[in-house]
């Protein structure tokens, strides 16, 4: 199954994509003039009319005041559907997790005021990781923005700095280049959430506009011109040094997914015999099992990996931006290697390490530009590098790996709970992780073969990312099996969702590793504060009456021999279903890079025993 | 034209080698962190669309990545669809480039030049009220006329002045009636323009 992703700049769907055939069903169902019920189009109409050209199939919203104009007219455009959240922030984390899984543009939607202010951290989570994200929000009507209405608050003031761009819209005439607009930036260069604000006037005045072509879209944002092409110079010269490494290694980020770049990748380090490392959300832009890929970097990332990086002499960074989680104190970070650093957004080169050829351009266009210049290596040629490799991963992976099952203490270790589910799957199911222990445990035990299969909040760190945004992943790819793996505070953070899962039928697996601790605050807290456990033990529902409450099936497992059982069991449910694993209590996620030092500084070990 | 780089101001800073003075300033074994640098002054141009909010996304932006505006003005051009806005802050070359980078992403930003290294013309306005009686009236008008400022009115005890010049001429003229009692002042920050046929140019403006 291949993933449909757009080229990065097309504004509509390609010809002949099922996405495309959607529009042309969707334009052929318009009734400009006379909308069911024999009314008049009107604001509201127009913004229903715009997602439907922009290829959107599903919304994720919440009614209200000012928006309900909107909600009026939402069931004559039956192609849209609409999913009712039970908290605004699960409809943002739900669109981030839908345009992740799927590629595509994902959509939320409020009414103003609180409604508006719950969609931020949502709106921010998708700016931090580059998501593409139409944000819609309702507001009072334009005659009483400022004076403090019911429910009024300066959204697009709040939104301005995380947002890519916003827009507070008064008029109806107005609202199909905005959309029009916004998805375009949405979607173009590096992606990033863009966030209209509707008055209610807006929503209900009669309108004829009609929808602009992508030409009058460009040439009403003339500000925004991303480059796609690699500079034929930097090309050059990037693959002089790429020819003369003797110890390079490549840094895939996010940016080769957002790019659909994995082919590309692929193709360059089997040419350069060059290893692939990953961060965070770089996670399956290689195969894990390829040869040439050789795991997780940064913070929480695989000794090895780190190793690697502090001993390259290039490093060939491809769509990443050297976050502090990934490069550690930048003064001892990889001091021997020359850097190569491939980004769309030009203000990401230099800004956290300086870099020696910077590329600005689609990750994908300058790989396959790149790929005829460099010399084709063959794997003997790079022989003692890559055993030395080999032995470095050995080692390190044999550590923080409790292949029983159990932790010391003899209960369930989070490690083996998570590679089970990868392996039950057999790695090819969508899983989101939340944020904390179980988001590294999930980033590195689970084992990814497949592009976008892993979702995952880096840059916010946002808790209780995992369930709504795994709602909006089994939405945007149906055909693939879903997993929601939270810890117990994260899930205790958003599990209001379970009632929209099962509202509209969302078959979301959900893993809860419950060690009944905030783990990667305990964790700090042991490390790094003396043991000072304030506010880092937590109490939980009986998650099993909680699900039943609901109707969704619930398991529970306790020893290692119950995990594959109750997997195969959450799977066999046709609908959602909900895993209690009962995880050990004091289990770190290991190694851990301290805050403020490098990575050649990690711990590996603690009170003399591996984690 | 044709290639999209050269289009942007950064061009040059990506076409070129690596600054040799900057590699030079890192110690063997350690990786410069970048925006470190020794900080000065720099004059940023920006032509951005008139509209709403623009000042403030503008304005916002600078804050959030942690820079101080030394000054902003801010009017529209030849062209009343597209404003100009002259912005000093002191930062190292990188950090300000950062900065520029930044504002660049901005939908509503068409241009951003840093004018710190060109030859151009740098004036502010200012409106001074300076207590002037009978008997120092004409030494204050004097030391205006030096200062090719003007008299714009005139009160029993005191007169509103203005100047225009660099913020050098400007602050030396302020030092001089400090001692006269200045009861207000108003400056506009400074506006640039580079000498000679160059202009800012943009590409384009919103239809």
């Amino acid at each position: 199954m291949t993933i449909m992703r757009q080229a990065p700049g097309r504004h509509l769907p390609g010809a002949g994509t099922p996405e495309a055939a959607a529009v042309d069903h969707a334009r052929a169902e318009m009734l400009h003039e006379a909308k069911p019920r024999g009314r008049t189009r009107i604001g509201a109409d127009v913004v229903c009319e715009a997602l439907l050209r922009q290829g959107v199939d599903v919304i994720f919203g919440y009614p209200g005041g000012v928006i309900l104009p909107l909600y009026d007219v939402l069931g004559d455009y039956p192609q849209l559907r609409h999913i009712l959240v039970r908290h605004e922030q699960g409809a943002a984390h739900a669109a981030d997790g839908y345009a992740r899984a799927s590629g595509k543009v994902g959509v939320c939607l409020g009414t103003s005021g609180p409604a508006a202010t719950n969609l931020v951290t949502g709106i921010a989570n998708a700016m931090l990781d580059s998501v593409p994200m139409v944000a819609i929000t309702g507001n009072v009507v334009a005659a009483l923005l400022g004076r403090d209405a019911f429910q009024e608050v300066d959204i697009t003031g709040i939104t301005l700095p995380i947002t890519k761009h916003n827009y507070l819209v008064r008029n109806a005439d107005d609202l199909p280049h905005v959309f029009a607009e916004a998805f375009h930036i949405a979607r173009t260069g590096r992606p990033g959430p863009v966030h209209i604000d509707i008055t209610k006037d807006a929503l209900q005045q009669e309108t004829r506009a009609t929808h602009p072509d992508e030409a009058a879209v460009l040439a009403a944002i003339p500000g925004f011109r991303p480059t796609f092409e690699g500079h034929a110079r930097q090309l050059r010269l990037a693959a002089k040094l790429i020819d003369e490494a003797a110890r390079p290694v490549i840094l895939a980020g996010h940016g080769i997914l957002l790019a659909s770049a994995w082919g590309e990748l692929r193709a360059f380090a089997e040419r350069t015999q060059i290893p692939v490392t990953h961060t965070l959300l770089g996670v399956g832009a290689i195969d894990e099992t390829h040869p040439l890929s050789y795991g997780y970097m940064g913070m929480h990332g695989w000794k090895h990996v780190n190793r690697a990086i502090q001993s390259a002499d290039l490093l060939i960074a491809l769509g990443m931006r050297f976050d502090d989680r990934v490069t550690g104190k930048v003064s001892t970070y990889a001091t021997g290697a020359k850097i190569i650093h491939v980004d769309i957004d030009p203000a990401e080169i230099g800004k956290n390490v300086s870099v020696d050829v910077p590329i600005v351009g689609d990750v994908g266009r300058v790989l396959a530009a790149l790929i005829p210049l460099v010399a084709e290596r063959r794997p003997e040629d790079r022989a003692a590098y890559f055993a030395e490799l080999a032995e470095w991963r050995r080692e390190s992976e044999a550590r923080s790996w409790h292949g029983s099952g159990a932790w010391r203490d003899g209960l369930l270790s989070a490690d083996y709970v998570v590679e089970q589910i990868g392996a039950a799957t057999n790695h090819d199911a969508t899983l989101v992780a939340d944020v904390g222990q179980n988001q590294m445990w999930v980033a590195r035990y689970a084992g990814y073969r497949r592009p976008n299969s892993h979702i995952s909040s880096g840059g916010l760190g946002t808790m209780g990312f995992a369930l709504p945004a795994a709602m909006g992943a089994a939405i945007g790819r149906p055909d693939k099996e879903t997993w929601a793996i939270c810890g117990d505070g994260g899930f205790q953070m958003t599990m209001q969702q379970l009632a929209t899962l099962v509202q509209d039928q969302i078959p979301v697996k959900i893993a809860i590793l419950d060690n009944h601790k905030l783990g990667m605050i305990r964790q700090w807290q042991e490390l790094f504060y003396a043991g000072n456990y304030h506010s880092s033990h937590l109490l939980g529902p009986d998650y099993l009456k909680l699900a039943e409450a609901y109707g969704i099936p619930a398991f529970r497992a306790t020893t290692p021999d119950e995990v594959p059982t109750v997997i195969e069991a959450a799977r066999a449910v046709d609908g959602p279903a909900l895993i209690h694993f009962l995880i050990a209590e004091e289990q770190n996620i290991m190694p851990i890079m301290p805050a403020g030092k490098g990575l050649s500084d990690l711990i590996e070990e603690w009170g003399g025993a591996d984690e | 034209m044709s290639d999209p780089l050269t289009r942007r101001p950064f061009a040059a800073a990506y076409a070129a080698a690596p600054d040799p003075a900057a590699a030079a300033t890192a110690a063997p074994g350690v990786r410069s962190i970048p925006g470190t640098g020794a900080a000065h002054r720099h004059v940023l141009v920006a032509v951005v669309n008139n509209r709403p909010g623009v000042l403030n996304r503008v304005a916002s932006l600078i804050r959030a990545r942690n820079f101080n505006i030394d000054s902003l003005a801010v009017g529209h051009t030849e062209r009343p669809d597209v404003s100009r806005m002259t912005i000093t802050l002191h930062g190292d070359d990188v950090a300000v480039e950062q900065v520029a980078k930044q504002l660049y992403k901005l939908i509503d930003v068409l241009k951003v030049q840093d004018v710190t290294s060109e030859p151009r013309i740098e004036h502010e306005l200012a409106l001074i009220k300076v207590r002037a009686t009978n008997s120092t009236r004409a030494e204050v008008l004097k030391i205006v006329e030096l200062y090719k400022g003007r008299v714009v009115d005139v009160a029993a005890d005191s007169v509103i002045l203005e100047a225009t010049g660099t913020e050098d001429e400007v602050d030396a003229l302020v030092a001089l009636l400090g001692g006269f009692g200045i009861r207000e002042m108003v400056r506009t920050g400074a506006t640039v323009m580079v000498r000679g046929p160059q202009v800012v140019e943009y590409e384009g403006v919103a239809k």
